[in-house]
């Protein structure tokens, strides 16, 4: 583990003591197994107790984790076969929209998602997974190409939210969003969604508008960022832990909302501690799902996606 | 900074300032005068009404709440109110400084209005049309659960009576008290307008200052005819947010209705007394 989250600290402190009696007993030829049992047994248990417990602001942080894997590395352990498709055909190919067509268990896909860095490079590349309106548009083409051929669609989001700036208000960043959740519902092939890691407000949505909405366990969903919600109601930015408490971002609270249909489990320790249980759990989840889908008629999954949507929303009837 | 730079951004600046304070004015306007908060001339009040409140000497557009913009924009008593029933809860026990509870029994008080938007059937011209009319003094026009449902809701009745439906935004986005549920309204309202869509009824909107976030990126930009109107300002982000991203200074007409014409955003953009007539003359050529 290279980057330790604060909380995670005295993780970090009792293996440093296991490591020391690992030396200690080297050095020696002391016999201190039992003792490194009993400190390891004390860090898997705090582990548990702390990842069983974590509140909004610190899942936070482990959905924004730096070395959490990204779309493509998802991409790369639960498919086969990609073939990237590139560009909006009109002058831009975004890069923090990712998507092509790829082989899960065999099975064609269009797999498109939101791409993030994990080094400042990289991070620089694919704009912070910050999407342009081109992105949408690309991605748009990519549904519409998928519609075409049959080919179910799976999209993993994870986007601190559709980039603010001139030239995206210029060439339409609310419009192509709405323009995309209007085509999703309209799609005649399955479309499984997963929130990976940031679910921020409508760059999220702007993909996630399918059958069957999942979420990893420690990533988020929200209208907005806890830090613009604390910086707009309580007009002070630190105030973001509890922002994010009241905004019920988690995938717990969004499982009982209703806004979600599944969470998908991460291993201890979250997703960064091991890329491939995450990547194996999606995919039995992406595939569960198709399953469940291919089942109905084209009818039936747009009047079920319609009617999943339709239901939304807490309101008193007078 | 060129010395009509500075001029500019002064101006802009209090235009804001005074666009914050609007219903301020209109409720000091006990009076008969009220003055205008762009060229700051006196103006008797009631000719400020007569023309649509929109200012006689210098043509800046005023703020109007919804049942202004029912009695300018639909013939006299046609428009007939719908789902008044849908009203709002807090869902989440939101509160930030203060409860969400209490911020809608304020608007409530404030405007008299059980949500920020009002929906119904009335006629422009003697064409009969659906429509939804956002009220920016009701919590920012903000999109909850109710504004969501009361949308959805006129737009599936559009399409069981086929008839044409408008929509009139006026808002700063998503309700953030509603988090995930006021996020998904965008994907409702959006899923109903696919309806419209599929079926081939018109679909008209009507952008009015502001019109922002959540609604620019759902059923606010998803019309088959984009109206916006004079001085309005539309984006998706807010100017202050991109400020803070790209950290560079922006251009003073930036997202308003005009720069957005001027970038193929918007179909149309109409000042206040011609908008009825524009409207018309669109469901007339469309047949509806």
């Amino acid at each position: 583990m290279s980057i330790v989250l604060d909380f995670e600290k005295p993780i970090v402190e009792i293996q440093k003591k296991i490591d020391e009696l690992k030396k200690m007993s080297e050095d020696s030829g002391m016999d201190l197994e039992a003792q490194i049992q009993d400190f390891e047994k004390q860090a898997q248990d705090y582990k548990k107790e702390l990842y069983s417990k974590l509140k909004p602001s610190q899942k936070l942080q482990i959905a924004r984790h730096q070395e959490r894997p990204k779309f493509l590395d998802f991409v790369e352990l639960m498919c086969e076969d990609f073939i990237e498709l590139h560009g909006d055909r009109e002058g831009t190919d975004d890069r923090a929209i990712i998507g092509g067509l790829a082989k899960i268990d065999g099975k064609p896909v269009m797999i498109i998602g939101i791409q993030k860095g994990k080094t400042t490079k990289e991070n620089l590349e694919y704009n912070f997974g910050m999407p342009q309106p081109q992105g949408y548009r690309k991605a748009l083409r990519l549904f519409k190409h998928a519609d075409k051929f049959k080919i179910p669609v799976v999209t993993l989001i994870d986007t601190p939210g559709a980039y603010p700036g001139i030239k995206a208000e210029e060439t339409g960043q609310g419009s192509a969003i709405a323009v995309n959740l209007r085509e999703m519902s309209k799609l005649t092939v399955p479309i499984v969604a997963i929130i990976t890691g940031e679910g921020c407000s409508g760059g999220a949505l702007g993909l996630a508008v399918a059958d069957r909405v999942m979420m990893l366990e420690h990533a988020y969903y929200t209208v907005i960022s806890p830090e613009g919600c604390a910086s707009i109601l309580w007009r002070d930015a630190s105030m973001y832990a509890e922002a994010a408490e009241a905004l019920k971002i988690t995938s717990k609270d969004l499982l009982e909302l209703g806004i979600i249909d599944e969470e998908i489990p991460e291993p201890l320790g979250g997703a960064h501690a091991d890329y491939k249980t995450t990547a194996e759990s999606m995919k039995t989840s992406i595939l569960k799902a198709l399953k469940e889908l291919n089942k109905l008629s084209v009818d039936e999954l747009k009047e079920q996606r319609y009617n999943k949507f339709r239901a939304m929303g807490r309101f008193i009837e007078g | 900074m060129t010395i009509q730079e500075w001029f500019d951004k002064r101006k802009q600046a209090q235009i804001e300032r005074r666009a914050k304070d609007m219903k301020g004015i209109e409720e000091n306007a006990s009076g008969l005068w009220v003055k205008c908060v762009h060229c700051d001339s006196q103006i008797l009040k009631s000719e400020l009404e007569e023309n649509l409140m929109v200012c006689p000497h210098c043509d800046y557009h005023f703020r109007i709440n919804a049942k202004t913009r029912i009695a300018q924009l639909f013939d006299e008593g046609s428009f007939e109110e719908l789902f008044k029933n849908v009203l709002p809860t807090d869902p989440l026990n939101f509160v930030d400084t203060e409860s969400y509870a209490e911020r809608l029994k304020k608007a409530h008080s404030k405007t008299g209005l059980d949500e920020a938007v009002i929906t119904g059937l009335g006629k422009i011209e003697g064409h009969k049309i659906a429509a939804a009319v956002m009220d920016f003094d009701y919590m920012g026009g903000s999109m909850g659960s109710v504004v969501g449902e009361k949308v959805t809701r006129i737009m599936e009745k559009a399409l069981a009576l086929k008839i044409p439906m408008l929509a009139v935004t006026s808002s700063g986005g998503a309700r953030m008290q509603e988090s995930a549920l006021s996020l998904m309204q965008m994907a409702k309202t959006s899923c109903a307008v696919g309806k419209l869509d599929e079926a081939g009824i018109l679909y008209i909107n009507l952008l009015t200052e502001p019109t922002f976030g959540g609604i620019t990126a759902s059923f606010g930009t998803l019309g088959d005819i984009i109206i916006a109107e004079q001085g309005a300002r539309i984006g998706f982000a807010g100017r202050r947010v991109i400020e803070q991203t790209i950290r560079q200074k922006l251009p003073s007409d930036f997202q308003t209705a005009e720069y957005l014409l001027k970038y193929g955003q918007v179909d149309i953009v109409s000042k206040r007394k011609n908008l009825r007539k524009t409207l018309a003359n669109i469901l007339d050529m469309h047949g509806v």
